[in-house]
């Protein structure tokens, strides 16, 4: 096993850029910084790549079983002798997976940036910002402690805050990076109260003892949890579903999607890295962590997470057929994608062969975040040409980025499932797996994977054949710039063609086993045939101007203003906050605090001064009249003492 | 290491202070005499720790003891716990900070500073003195100076805000009183001696009626609801340094008291109105949220914060469990920095701006870098980031209200919790009106960043934040061994 | 007939009262002093009388006599100061007048 000094630096040499930018930045490092972090967070991926190669090859596995290894702890704070939170390095298949899927992915986004986000007026700020994000989300897959893992939950929240807001003077990008932080906030809550059931039943805060206690039906703790029951529903119940609201807030699944579309407010290599590859993901990786619990003692809980999943993905997928902005477009694909890995995590279940749907969801997490990082990337190069985030304004650009659309269109077949493409193999396998389990799920999933195909295409041909080029743009030019922004397109687009070829359930599965995804051709051929489909019909509608999307829109009116107004669900939530919470709650508290708390003191201070108003002609400062009562009280006392005492 | 020492540093200073006529030479023994208090708490601190190691169950360490009042058995006694050393450094902290900030102060100079050692000479002596009369008289040291800052130096309704404050405050002091004489006469040696009251029982009825006016008394320093109103006046109308020290440290002794002397003296009745401290608190910590969400002015946002952030400090004593205390401590220390910032940054806007109202500025972010970022790095403090200290003391404070079973104390926990997500509607409300967005008032492009008193006064107090909030483990285990004593009494019968 | 302790208590009363009428009644601030100093010679005369009859041995009540009339004295003379003072700044010594520092 290497030092753990080493993992350690994973984490740590983001975290050391960010202090290092943070405070020296702008001053020291200025145009330099972008080099400073990305040099660091070379040495990082490669120390990532290292650990999670001898994790897999080396000493991970004992008797064939993917162990989970802690690999050092710190407490970090003791609230007694059982719960502390320690921070800890945790090894296991997913932590493996994730540090090399986040520290790649954010070194693809630091490359690009270089030239990308070269010019801005805080570059080193943005630099600063992203190592932080970086360091939380590495610090965050590694975590061995529950609160550990809130810890850096949070810390990827407020990152991800800053950086949707980093063009701070766009009052759209504040309001996105305040919607997006308080919406994950409301989920965390729940994040939060989850984690406070799951500690006290198990009385740990750390993962693998307590993933051993909520799982061994022999243990005191999960006994209670069982028994205990709020609402007819059992602890343990609460506890998963609880943790799972704070994974649905942050992986964008209804209803506590509303902030990721928004979320694109912040710069597009921002958004590749956070809102497309890994933060985003965060949710699923929480429940895969937890998922021990999940399955074994509250399958119910899972159910939850299929039905959320499934639901997120058809809806989400309904409303990207619909949407304009490329970059929204990407966000509900995004959104829909990681309802595929929710409901892939929620039909799977405890036991060799019913664990097929984890190992899937790990599977497509993996290759999505290559082929979604690369459709950002992609994104942003396209924004710089035509100046413009609405695809209208698009169309036929495909001679001036030439590698761009190599990589937009092989992205897109990967999203889409098509072979062999990174896509195709871990859509399929999570197809199997709700074919194994609930054909319900499955059948839903079929048509939202054909639906993905057409969007993606929609948007594809939208972008690069359409009409010939926009207005903006002639022939000459190209915003492709130098190779600093060519090389991670062509890096990630090789990783969406050869990832799918990975035998993943080998080395990822719920426990620790290898599973066996064995390509069923005859079970392909339906999906496949979808995806074309789909395909085929954005190509007839959207490779030409013609008529025929007026004429569908006309057609199925209802469907599609619902769809483009995103099911008004962000109405509701405006409804929700604006008149019920602002106006029945805060305003009132306010109103109260001031004129009835306040009231009462005031009310208290005028009184004694109406009465001391009233009294103080006594005080008439006539020595005579107090000489006078003093007499007759001095007579009365003498009166009172002689004949009242008795 | 001599306790006495913490309380001739602050009296020398302010004494020297009055003897100086020139400006500039009360300014700088100001600053030199808080910077050699703060360095006298590492002192104390690092002695702290050495001492604990020698004997780890000491109730009290350091004890200084001679005879005061002897006729009525009122001594000198000082000493401190990882409790009251936390609470001494927060207090040196603060001042410095303080300090700093007034830098620029014109009107009366050398009666402002005189002033404001002399507050800190009230709480230093106030956290270390063992004896309750010596309490008493220091609390009132650390409250009489305030009505003359606020009433002299203060901004608005000022004589309205001062009176309020003063007149509730010793309101407060007068509850208190009753208490603690309440407690001397029923001791049977008639002593107001902390170590010997701690080891008597009190009879079930005194305790019951005697408890509800130490806690009260306190409480409303510590803006216990509803007694509260005089926060939001008090806070906004003083100066920034008299704001700094009423929140950051005066609430913090209501807080202190309420823990040190009435819940730990009187057990059994705390265990009695736990239920109604609890609710009181939960009703504190949302209601106060709420509240904040509606406030236009910078300074009443950041009172009714304080009122909501206080209420964790009292439902982590209400709870009664060993880490709700230690957390509620850690809250204490905290909140006390926290606050302390934001009014400070407050402070600084305001006199740049010349205004408070948040929908008045806009923008500030490109003007003034520093500012906005220590601006930004308390609000994410107070909304609970980890990383920075908020985090560690309400977490601690959760996790030790959970351990309390039962459906109504899990509904208190979830209320508590459930502020955590307003709070970060507020903060971030507030960070994005003033700081970002466009440059709303063109006047307010030509205002200069921080200056060097300012950056050092907001630098002591980031580093304090991000120093508990990064390693909380150093602040939790000073605490705790005082918490055990303090958690031991109220679990014996 | 001797003039026995009831004789003097009953002087010593009238002057006592005399004196409490005249502090009621009088506006002019000497004639207040005047009658202060006659309550305080009823009182100096209580003190002799009770000790002449009842405790002839000791001394005290002469020796509080002696005091009451040394305090006597000072508070004259502290009055007549004020009294000239109130005279310079009133135009006049009477009681009603001087009235500003009433509430």
């Amino acid at each position: 096993m290497p030092n753990s000094l080493y993992i350690a630096c994973i984490p740590l040499l983001p975290l050391v850029s960010f202090a290092l930018l943070g405070l020296f930045g702008t001053r020291v490092f200025k145009n330099l910084s972008g080099l400073l972090a990305t040099v660091l967070l070379v040495v990082s991926t490669i120390l990532a790549i290292w650990v999670a190669y001898n994790y897999f090859f080396h000493f991970g596995q004992a008797n064939g079983i993917y162990q989970r290894i802690i690999a050092g702890q710190v407490t970090w704070l003791r609230f007694s002798s059982e719960l502390s939170i320690d921070m800890g390095l945790m090894l296991d298949p997913i932590s493996c997976m994730m540090i090399v899927v986040v520290s790649f992915i954010s070194l693809m986004v630091h490359i690009y940036s270089l030239s990308y986000m070269k010019g801005e007026e805080r570059y080193p700020t943005y630099y600063a910002f992203l190592s932080l994000f970086t360091f939380s989300m590495l610090g965050l897959v590694l975590s061995s402690n529950m609160f550990q893992i809130y810890i850096f939950w949070e810390l990827v929240g407020v990152s991800s805050y800053l950086l949707i807001g980093y063009y701070y003077d766009r009052p759209g990008a504040v309001k996105a990076s305040q919607k997006a932080f308080i919406v994950t906030r409301f989920a965390d809550l729940g994040f939060l109260i989850g984690i406070l059931v799951l500690s006290f039943y198990s009385n740990t805060l750390d993962f693998n003892t307590l993933i051993e206690r909520l799982t061994n039906p022999a243990s005191p703790g999960l006994k209670t949890a069982l028994a205990s029951s709020f609402l007819g529903i059992s602890a343990i119940t609460w506890g998963s579903v609880l943790v799972f609201m704070g994974g649905a807030g942050k992986s964008a699944m209804f209803p506590l999607h509303i902030w990721l579309p928004d979320a694109m407010e912040g710069p597009t290599p921002v958004s590749a890295l956070i809102h497309a590859a890994t933060m985003v993901v965060a949710g699923v990786y929480l429940v895969a962590r937890l998922f021990p619990v999940f399955s074994i003692s509250a399958p119910a809980s899972l159910d939850l997470v299929t039905f959320v999943g499934v639901l997120s993905a058809l809806l989400a997928a309904l409303i990207a057929c619909t949407q304009t902005d490329i970059k929204r477009v990407l966000a509900y694909s995004t959104m829909s994608q990681i309802g595929f890995m929710m409901f892939s995590l929620g039909v799977a279940r405890h036991g060799h062969e019913e664990q097929l749907g984890y190992s899937a969801s790990m599977f497509h997490l993996f290759t999505h975040a290559f082929f979604k990082a690369l459709l950002f990337l992609c994104a942003g190069i396209i924004i710089h040409l035509v100046h413009s985030n609405e695809m209208n304004d698009m169309g036929g650009i495909r001679k001036n980025l030439p590698v761009t659309h190599i990589c937009f269109l092989i992205a897109c077949l990967a999203i889409s499932g098509i072979p062999p493409f990174a896509g195709f193999f871990s859509k399929e396998e999570i197809l199997q797996a709700s074919w194994q389990r609930n054909k319900v799920v499955f059948w839903i999933a079929l048509t939202t994977s054909g639906i993905t195909a057409f969007y993606m295409f929609r948007l594809y041909f939208k972008i690069f054949w359409h009409k010939p080029l926009g207005h903006q743009a002639s022939h000459a030019d190209t915003a492709e710039g130098d190779t600093m922004i060519r090389l991670p397109l062509v890096i990630l687009a090789i990783g969406s063609l050869l990832t799918g070829f990975i035998p993943f359930g080998r080395f990822v599965s719920a426990d620790g086993t290898p599973v066996h995804t064995d390509l069923n051709l005859i079970f392909s051929v339906g999906p496949v045939l979808v995806g074309l489909a789909g395909i085929f019909l954005a190509r007839w509608l959207y490779l030409n101007k013609n008529d025929a999307p007026e004429k569908i829109k006309n057609g199925t009116r209802a469907l599609y203003t619902a769809a483009y107004h995103k099911f008004y669900i962000d109405e509701i939530y405006v409804f929700i906050t604006r008149r019920i919470i602002f106006n029945l709650v805060g305003k009132p508290a306010a109103w109260f605090d001031r004129n009835v708390v306040d009231g009462l003191v005031n009310t208290t201070g005028n009184t004694t001064q109406i009465v001391s108003k009233k009294i103080k002609g006594l005080q008439s400062g006539k020595v005579q009249e107090y000489a006078i009562y003093f007499l007759l009280g001095a007579g009365g006392l003498a009166l009172l003492f002689i004949y009242g005492w008795k | 290491m001599n306790l006495t020492a913490l309380l001739v540093i602050p009296l020398l200073t302010a004494l020297t202070i009055l003897l100086l006529r020139r400006h500039h030479l009360v300014k700088w023994t100001a600053l030199i005499g808080s910077i050699i208090q703060c360095l006298l708490c590492f002192v104390l601190v690092a002695a702290f720790r050495k001492e604990q190691i020698t004997s780890p169950s000491d109730f009290m360490y350091f004890i200084q003891q001679f005879d005061w009042l002897p006729a009525w058995n009122i001594s000198y006694k000082l000493g401190v716990d990882g409790i009251s050393i936390a609470m001494i450094m927060l207090t040196a902290f603060v001042v410095l900070a303080g300090v700093l900030v007034s830098w620029n102060i014109e009107k009366m100079t050398r009666e402002f500073y005189f002033l404001l050692i002399l507050l800190s000479l009230g709480a230093h002596g106030f956290f270390l003195s063992l004896d309750l009369f010596m309490q008493f008289f220091f609390l009132e040291i650390a409250v009489i100076p305030k009505y003359l800052l606020i009433g002299i130096w203060g901004s608005g309704k000022k004589e309205y805000s001062a009176n309020k404050l003063a007149l509730m405050l010793m309101g407060g002091s007068a509850l208190v009183l009753v208490g603690i004489l309440a407690l001397y006469f029923s001791s049977p040696d008639k002593t107001f001696d902390i170590v010997r009251l701690s080891e008597i029982h009190f009879s079930t009825r005194t305790q019951r009626i005697f408890f509800p006016f130490l806690f009260v008394g306190f409480g409303i320093f510590t803006a216990l609801f509803p007694f509260h109103t005089w926060v939001p006046d008090g806070h906004s109308s003083a100066p920034t340094a008299g704001s700094m020290f009423l929140a950051g440290i005066s609430m913090k002794l209501g807080s202190y008291g309420c823990l040190r002397v009435a819940t730990f003296l009187m057990p059994e009745a705390a265990r009695q109105y736990s239920p109604t401290i609890i609710v009181l608190s939960c009703i504190a910590i949302l209601y106060g949220a709420f509240a904040t969400m509606m406030q236009k002015d910078l300074k009443y946002m950041n009172a009714y914060s304080s009122i909501s952030h206080c209420g964790f400090i009292l439902l982590g004593i209400g709870m009664l469990t060993r880490t709700a205390i230690i957390g509620s401590v850690m809250q204490m220390v905290s909140h006390g920095l926290m606050t302390a910032l934001f009014f400070a940054v407050i402070g600084m806007i305001y006199d740049r701006t010349h205004t408070r109202m948040i929908n008045e500025m806009g923008g500030l972010m490109k003007m003034m870098p520093m500012i906005s970022t220590a601006f930004f790095i308390a609000g994410l403090c107070s909304l609970g980031l980890p990383g920075l200290s908020g985090f560690a003391a309400e977490i601690t404070v959760f996790i030790g209200s959970w351990q309390r079973t039962g459906l109504f104390y899990r509904t208190a926990t979830i209320i508590a919790c459930m502020s955590i997500v307003v709070t970060a509607v507020y903060i971030l409300r507030a960070i994005s009106q003033t700081l970002m967005g466009p440059l709303k008032n063109p006047a307010f492009g030509n205002i200069k960043d921080a200056n060097w008193n300012e950056r050092l006064a907001a630098v002591v107090l980031i580093a304090g934040i991000v120093l508990i909030g990064m390693a909380p483990y150093w602040l939790s285990e000073l605490v705790r061994g005082g918490a055990d004593i303090i958690a031991g009494r109220l679990m014996s019968k | 007939m001797h003039p026995g302790l009831n004789h003097l208590l009953f002087v010593s009363t009238s002057l006592f009262f005399i004196g409490v009428y005249g502090f009621f009644t009088r506006r002019n601030l000497v004639t207040i002093l005047m009658s202060v100093e006659l309550i305080l010679n009823s009182v100096n005369l209580n003190f002799i009388a009770f000790n002449k009859y009842l405790w002839p041995h000791r001394l005290d009540g002469a020796f509080f006599t002696v005091f009451v009339i040394a305090i006597a004295a000072a508070e004259a003379a502290v009055a007549i100061a004020i009294i000239i003072n109130l005279y310079r700044s009133h135009q006049s010594i009477d009681v009603e007048k001087a009235e500003e520092l009433k509430y």
